[in-house]
């Protein structure tokens, strides 16, 4: 995909994440939207993955460790065809199989149940680990929040990973700066999220993680380079592409109500028509 | 009984692991710098590049492990007690036991015979923690020859099992050219009409000394022995209370939680009876010589021949 495709799917990713957040009346659209280049990225450009065979031993695999932002998830494996898009309205509705958090059991294209923070980091690094121990070059991706640092089995995992050399992982942070109780430095800091994945033996990349032209000079550089996993640090705005959402804490966990939807939607149609 | 051999079921655990491991490309070994302990060095040695040291970080092991049942190994984690099902109990729980990944939990030194290290690394909860999981299999093996054949089994099995073994050697009690292991279901060691004994782990083979004195004392005690958990083999226990319409329970575990209250449910709601549980009775352990804190807390022979003579009376 070029890059404006890149960001038409992206404006597509982001109605996805707010028509299935307001259908539910519930979750998390701040961190989805953040994320959401980066899903786009991955789901349609980086990652190599077939809807049609989403048990394909020789696929990428990806890990959502921050696991509540499963809207933004949801939204780019439906687009990419793993299941219908219809569905995303089901999310988090008594019955349907898009929980709050991804569940690995019963959504095509899940490779790890995930949503206990901290947790997702080490099932992406046994994933690495088992294409080391069988030979296959699949590559394993696993997103984590900035305010997930905080939790102590991140660097468990983290030097794991880095012991090990896994060259064939890629963390990506998303670092929105922003967690329920308030900004991350003001709540418990994790910075600097770079100096302390290099000091776990990750090669580290510092990018704007809402620029597609920075996305992907990251995830090339990642891929390429060897001996160490690498780290991509993504600088991203919470809530980005709906202007009442952006840097907005509140936005964290909360659905929009009819009037913020109608507004949200508005705003993406607009941002479609420009690209 | 055979009680010329004795041997610690963290050992049957490390062997059965070599055996397996020859037949199962797809079997790997976690550990928590424990290999020495647990004793899965004697599967490093054999199989090193199967190895997967992960250092002192168990709720690491435990989604390290996940992810690699993700992609078709069946890992065996191993750690104490303490930490493979108190430490990691909530990876276990979610990153193992919700996606009811085939992941296998080996946890030695489980109970107060792990002796001299004390309270802190005797766990006496993790029957009670693992019980709880939906999906997950809970096997505590009397005895050499059960314990290897429960790894098989656990092999075989598809889904999430904890196993349970002790540091302490034991008698071998079964025989291992006969012995059929099969999950979920009890084994009847000897028949009696007076009382029931239900028992699990080490205290099974006291539980059938135990009985041999009351025996002297014209009590006829039938002992079962529950080496799964859960599933619990509900038709056993039903079927032994509804004939003595006595039942004592016998666990290197907390009263609360393990065997005795698993034990307890079944019968409140299907076949109430006389229950009384013998095992650790809501405290923590303390430093000893295993054997020791055995007798002190009344879980070898003669303290469960004097709590039943005691609870009869």
């Amino acid at each position: 995909m070029n890059k404006s495709e890149l960001k038409k799917k992206a404006v597509e990713v982001r109605k996805g994440i707010v028509t299935a957040v307001y259908h539910a009346k519930s979750g998390h659209p701040g961190g989805s939207l953040s994320a959401a280049d980066i899903f786009t990225y991955l789901y349609f450009e980086e990652m190599n993955i077939n809807p049609d065979e989403p048990d394909d031993e020789n696929r990428d695999r990806f890990v959502l460790s921050k696991g509540h932002t499963a809207p933004g998830y949801y939204s780019a494996l439906a687009l990419r065809g793993f299941f219908p898009t219809e569905d995303l309205k089901t999310l988090r509705h008594i019955g349907s199989y898009l929980q709050g958090h991804p569940d690995k059991k019963h959504i095509p294209g899940v490779d790890m149940s995930s949503g206990s923070l901290g947790q997702g980091l080490s099932a992406a690094v046994g994933m690495a680990l088992a294409a080391k121990l069988q030979g296959r070059d699949y590559r394993t991706y696993c997103l984590c929040g900035d305010g997930e640092l905080q939790e102590g089995q991140i660097w468990e995992a983290a030097m794991f990973a880095g012991h090990r050399k896994l060259d064939n992982l890629c963390v990506i942070v998303d670092n929105n700066n922003l967690q329920i109780d308030g900004r991350i430095e003001d709540v418990c800091s994790p910075y600097p999220i770079d100096k302390k994945f290099e000091a776990f033996n990750f090669h580290v990349i510092n990018i704007n993680g809402n620029d597609f032209d920075e996305i992907e000079k990251a995830f090339q550089e990642a891929a390429s380079y060897k001996g160490q996993p690498s780290a991509i640090i993504a600088r991203t705005i919470k809530g980005k592409g709906i202007s009442f959402m952006e840097n907005n804490v509140g936005w964290h966990g909360k659905a929009p109500n009819d009037e913020e939807y109608r507004l949200a939607m508005e705003e993406l149609e607009k941002e479609a028509a420009s690209i | 009984m055979k009680e010329n051999k004795l041997i610690a079921t963290r050992d049957s655990y490390g062997n059965a692991l070599v055996e397996l491991a020859a037949e199962h490309d797809n079997l790997v070994v976690l550990d928590a710098d424990l290999a020495a302990a647990t004793k899965t060095a004697i599967f490093k040695k054999e199989y090193p590049e199967r190895h997967i040291d992960c250092g002192i970080a168990e709720s690491n092991m435990a989604g390290i492990a996940a992810g690699l049942a993700t992609c078709g190994y069946v890992p065996f984690m191993s750690s104490f007690a303490m930490f493979a099902a108190g430490r990691a109990f909530e990876q276990v729980r979610n990153s193992i036991g919700y996606p009811h990944l085939n992941v296998k939990i080996g946890a030695t030194h489980a109970g107060i015979s792990v002796g001299e290290d004390g309270a802190t690394h005797q766990c006496c909860e993790d029957l009670a923690l693992m019980r709880e999981i939906p999906g997950m299999v809970v096997i505590n093996p009397s005895d050499d020859v059960e314990a290897r054949a429960a790894v098989k089994a656990a092999y075989e099995h598809e889904g999430p099992v904890y196993l349970r073994f002790g540091r302490l050697a034991l008698p071998v009690i079964n025989d291992g050219d006969t012995y059929q292991f099969e999950i979920g279901k009890g084994v009847l060691l000897k028949e009696g009409k007076d009382i029931s004994m239900i028992a699990t782990g080490l205290c099974v083979s006291e539980s059938l000394k135990a009985a041999e004195m009351l025996e002297k004392d014209g009590i006829s005690a039938e002992v079962i022995n529950i080496h799964t958990i859960k599933p619990l083999d509900e038709e056993l226990v039903i079927a032994t209370a509804a004939k003595t319409k006595r039942v004592f329970t016998v666990e290197e575990h907390s009263i609360i939680g393990g065997l005795g209250s698993a034990v307890a449910e079944t019968l409140a709601e299907k076949c109430p009876a006389k229950l009384r549980r013998i095992g650790i009775r809501d405290r923590f352990g303390e430093s000893g010589p295993a054997k020791e804190l055995i007798h002190k807390y009344g879980l070898d022979a003669e303290g469960i021949y004097r709590q039943i003579k005691a609870e009869m009376n």
